[in-house]
């Protein structure tokens, strides 16, 4: 009977069918294409991110630079300072007057301060670390250039101030003493070639010759970027001269991270290392927990592991990415998540208005049953039941639009930017928390911006988010106008004999 | 067998004024009469049929039904009372528009858990007694005034009550209609042994009745002689 009466109840009143469960179809809808749209974003931020910081990197530990002190100058080995060339009298080869001088240097980037590599094992003995692989951070500047030789009676005149007079200048390369020299960089990625799951080799595919493996580890190799290779001339077999070690070309890569933050050139760790002189230092560890749900209390632990360090977690990461995806993710969390809400009221409350509207029309014939003895208990279910089913009706129809727009949505696939950026303390820019994890951020290590495309996945939870909406709108709905209908006194409610 | 004592009802009205619809009404109703009750607009003959169908508690006195006194009953036992007990005819049929006049007459089963099979079987039954046996899947908007009320006499016999109460039950009907009816009631009255009940206005109805009473300013008065 339930069943009968139920069809023939949403049957015999089809407007108030069609209305309600058009309002639930809306509601389901929209909530579907909100879900959809901010897993979207997420899977977008995550694309953004781990182009900017690295495949499966859920944690990044770096240390954060101290302020440069009054007169202190850079210096390799990291901390604040750049390069500094120091040459000697005798240093350069001289040729007709002129003073030829080259010196290469491989130092920390600008920015980024190094600790030391025992930090890995600690990492790696927090619990929930699933991997973790450390990466050093350097810039590779070379000095070349000419300048007029000087005789030991120029040296003097030059150096007594307030005398006049003197042999004119000669030499250097235009032969009447100037001087010509260029200052090259490039930036270099020590990386340990045995980790290819995680960090900086989890994000490159191979272009010419091979990828850097385990067995590359102290030996004097390289993996060049390709864009480099080709602005640099160089090719696989190459030598390439990093600081003042010849090292050999076998191989050059695309990073999928984004060219403004991809590094030059990547050598094994330790020959990172010992060219630069910073032996047993890094710059970066990038961690993989071993759950979603352990990220938090493995950032936490790690933190009291290394108090010195700086430890940031993907969510943390997630809020440098800025740009149109910061606007997108925004918008869903914001305008999307409270129309959502909106709709979703406005709903529940059509459904529980014609719910109960409903049973005041019917009050004649709920006060009937009642007085052929239909319980309370049955009368509510009645109501509850073509109130559900009314819902439900909504949810597949919503579900078929709702399911239309997100394949609508990854269809067009909207483009949007995304970047990430991060200030430190000192004001410098620098490459994210990573300082220059990942292949991307070695030694440029500033803004990285990358493009990626919005889609709506169409995901199991977005059909049980839309069921369950459906479900608890039905209820909640089908509980008020039964407890309207159970409220009634047959007596009242029979006109006829009041 | 009603057995009515003193049984008074007030209603609260608006402005909290107290309205005395019956005032120490005291009459015993013997199993398998057919009364009558008739009377002025307002007179109690709407609050009478009400308590008598278990359907309020009086305010006081008391009332009783083959021994149980239905003032006492808990809302629970008054449905099981009304499922088991007692059949209403209304002057409006009260029918379920949604549903087919089979369907209708089997929501008197629904509380006394009638299996389907059987409940299909008796409503169809129910039907054809009371000559509607070709009309078992009409909508009540397909039906006439006069079949509309004969379902809803199934409806309220299918159930095998002891006590059938109507209510202007012949009050939308034509006089043609209104003879049919009137002769189906009277048949199944006799046939099932009924005590039947009936509110109506119209002298001829009410004089059909064994034992006719009237209702005026919540007092009851024989008039079977009158």
């Amino acid at each position: 009977m339930f069943g009968s009466y139920l069809r023939r109840e949403l049957l015999g009143r089809r407007k108030n069918t069609i209305i309600i469960a058009a309002g639930m179809a809306l509601a389901v809808a929209l909530v579907m294409l909100v879900t959809s749209l901010t897993a979207g974003v997420r899977a977008a931020q995550a694309e953004a991110l781990e182009s900017v910081y690295g495949v499966g990197t859920d944690i990044t530990v770096t240390t954060t630079p101290a302020a440069p002190e009054e007169g202190q100058e850079g210096e390799g080995g990291g901390g604040p300072g750049g390069a500094q060339f120091d040459f000697g009298a005798n240093d350069g080869e001289e040729s007709d007057g002129t003073t030829s001088l080259s010196q290469s240097m491989l130092s920390a980037d600008r920015g980024t301060e190094t600790f030391s590599a025992d930090a890995l094992t600690t990492v790696l003995g927090v619990d929930n670390v699933s991997s973790a692989t450390a990466t050093l951070a350097l810039t590779n500047t070379s000095f070349d250039g000419e300048i007029p030789q000087m005789s030991e009676d120029q040296q003097e005149q030059g150096s007594a101030e307030g005398q006049g007079g003197g042999t004119p200048p000669q030499g250097g390369p235009d032969g009447a003493g100037g001087s010509s020299f260029s200052v090259d960089s490039f930036t270099v990625l020590g990386v340990d070639p045995s980790v290819s799951d995680i960090g900086p080799l989890s994000s490159v595919t191979l272009a010419d010759g091979r990828l850097l493996t385990a067995d590359d580890a102290g030996q004097n190799t390289a993996v060049v970027d390709s864009d480099y290779a080709t602005t640099a001339e160089i090719a696989v077999g190459d030598t390439l001269t990093v600081g003042d070690t010849e090292v050999s070309v076998v191989g050059t890569v695309t990073s999928t991270g984004t060219d403004e933050s991809a590094a030059n050139v990547y050598l094994p760790l330790d020959t990172a290392q010992t060219i630069s002189g910073l032996d047993e230092q890094i710059s970066t560890i990038q961690v993989q927990a071993a759950s979603s749900s352990a990220i938090t209390q493995v950032a936490d632990d790690i933190g009291e592991a290394l108090p010195d360090t700086t430890v940031n977690t993907q969510e943390e990461l997630a809020s440098s990415v800025s740009g149109s995806l910061s606007s997108a993710s925004a918008l869903v969390t914001s305008l999307g998540t409270w129309l959502s809400v909106i709709v979703l009221a406005a709903a529940f409350i059509l459904a529980i208005l014609f719910t109960v509207s409903g049973v005041t029309r019917r009050t004649r014939e709920f006060g009937t049953l009642k007085a052929i003895g239909w319980s309370n208990r049955r009368i509510v279910g009645q109501v509850a039941g073509e109130s559900l089913v009314q819902s439900l009706l909504g949810a597949v129809i919503g579900l078929i639009i709702g399911a239309a727009a997100m394949l609508t949505v990854t269809a067009i696939a909207p483009s949007v930017g995304g970047s990430s950026t991060t200030e430190n303390a000192g004001g410098m820019m620098q490459g994210g928390p990573g300082g220059g994890g990942g292949f991307g951020g070695a030694g440029m290590g500033q803004t990285a911006d990358t493009a990626v495309t919005l889609t709506a996945p169409f995901t199991p939870s977005v059909i049980l988010i839309a069921i369950a909406v459906a479900v608890a709108g039905g209820l909640l709905a089908g509980a008020i106008g039964g407890w309207r209908a159970a409220k009634l006194r047959p007596a009242a409610a029979l006109g006829s004999l009041s | 067998m009603y057995t009515l004592t003193d049984l008074t009802k007030t209603y609260t009205g608006k402005r909290q004024a107290r309205v005395t619809a019956l005032d120490s009404v005291s009459i015993t109703i013997p199993d398998g009469e057919f009364v009558s009750i008739q009377g002025p607009t307002g007179g109690g003959k709407s609050t009478l049929l009400q308590l008598l169908g278990a359907l309020d508690r009086p305010t006081s006195g008391s009332l009783s039904l083959g021994g149980t006194d239905i003032a006492t009953l808990k809302e629970r036992e008054l449905g099981r009372l009304r499922a088991d007990d007692i059949g209403f005819v209304f002057q409006g049929f009260n029918l379920i528009p949604t549903l087919t006049a089979q369907e209708n007459v089997e929501t008197a089963l629904v509380p006394q858990h009638v299996a389907a099979d059987e409940r299909r079987q008796r409503a169809r039954e129910a039907l054809e007694s009371v000559g509607l046996g070709e009309r078992t899947d009409h909508l009540p908007s397909e039906l006439s005034g006069g079949q509309q009320q004969r379902v809803a006499i199934a409806r309220a016999l299918v159930k095998r009550p002891t006590v059938l109460l109507a209510d202007e039950p012949t009050g939308n009907l034509d006089e043609h209609t209104r003879d049919e009816i009137m002769a189906l009631l009277e048949s199944q009255w006799k046939d099932r042994g009924l005590t039947m009940i009936l509110v109506t206005h119209d002298s001829a109805v009410a004089r059909r009745a064994q034992r006719r009473l009237r209702l005026a300013g919540g007092h009851v008065q024989d008039i079977t002689a009158a």
